[in-house]
């Protein structure tokens, strides 16, 4: 399975929720299917996507908050999913695409390949709902149901360590994060 | 404690307790894109433990951050274990040109918070309060 098939699948899914990613190809290739100001690429300050989430999640509970979180990434950042589970807002999906790799800082191989089961972490840490997907079929039903329920689920995507040649977009990242407030106000004044 | 039930308790405010304390710079960054303000409360060597996040997302970011920074290991301090982070912490502010002042007087607490988190929104980035140990412990 393809990471940027699953954003592809999920893309449509996107469009009203605010989506926070990884850096490095997480951030590239949902940025290539096309860029929307509801998305916010944390191009750096690897771990701290999931927190972004949380935070989003409890500022803005009428909204649904999607993450895009790496196995990499993650795993600096463990005590997060304790952090989630502990306030456990039913808005907020993240998703892990679990590519046994850093690959968008070199490639160096993370313990997940050597057997640490992140939806296993993420079910011990007290997430409601854990799973670990590895078809593009069960990666769509998954998210679809955690976008359109009102439980904290973890959804971990196996998927390969391929991702695009460059990393780097036109979008500049202070740009970005302006761009994706203005968003958020628009909403309420909705 | 005191400020942390002090932030329980307060309606208008949403305490979020942490595993490790970098996981506030991106739970602050979330509140604020989201429009609201936020405060991290933390032992200096929280701050140590949130550099990369402060400098890699709220400085590349431009994310106003207001800490409060209870500030261990000075003058007084007992506690073998807290000592170098007292020696270093000065210092590393100044390295992150994060603009800082002490707070040690109770009169001016109100005031001294209120005027930093105003640098913080106004600048858009960190900003620091060092809680001393003549404002937090009695000796």
């Amino acid at each position: 399975m393809l990471r940027l098939d699953c954003l592809r699948a999920v893309y449509s899914d996107l469009e009203k929720c605010l989506v926070v990613t990884i850096m490095g190809a997480t951030a590239a290739e949902l940025h290539s299917l096309g860029h929307r100001a509801n998305f916010f690429y944390l191009q750096h300050a690897m771990g701290l996507a999931s927190s972004t989430g949380l935070g989003l999640a409890l500022a803005l509970p009428d909204q649904k908050i999607v993450v895009f979180d790496g196995d990499g990434s993650l795993l600096m950042n463990l005590g997060s999913l304790s952090t989630m589970a502990r306030y456990h807002p039913g808005n907020l999906v993240h998703v892990v695409f679990d590519n046994e790799s850093l690959l968008s800082v070199g490639g160096f191989p993370t313990a997940t390949g050597t057997g640490t089961d992140l939806a296993g972490v993420a079910r011990a840490s007290g997430i409601p709902v854990a799973l670990t997907v590895r078809n593009l079929e069960d990666f769509k039903a998954a998210v679809k149901t955690a976008i359109s329920g009102q439980r904290l689920t973890t959804i971990v995507a196996k998927v390969e360590a391929r991702g695009p040649a460059g990393y780097v977009t036109d979008l500049s990242l202070v740009e970005n994060r302006f761009q994706f407030r203005r968003h958020i106000q628009s909403l309420q004044r909705q | 404690m005191h400020l942390i039930r002090m932030a329980e308790e307060d309606p208008e405010t949403v305490l979020v307790r942490l595993a490790k304390e970098e996981e506030g710079v991106g739970i602050s960054a979330g509140a604020h894109l989201a429009g609201l303000k936020s405060a991290m409360l933390m032992q200096n060597h929280g701050f140590l433990a949130s550099i990369n996040g402060i400098v890699s997302f709220a400085h590349l970011y431009k994310i106003p951050l207001l800490m409060l920074i209870s500030y261990r290991g000075t003058f007084g301090e007992r506690d073998p274990w807290q000592t170098q982070g007292g020696n270093v912490t000065e210092s590393l502010l100044r390295a992150m040109s994060i603009p800082y002042s002490r707070l040690d007087q109770i009169e001016t607490v109100e005031k001294r918070i209120r005027q930093a988190q105003t640098l913080a929104e106004s600048s858009l980035q960190p900003v620091a309060l060092l809680l001393t140990r003549d404002l937090m412990w009695e000796e």
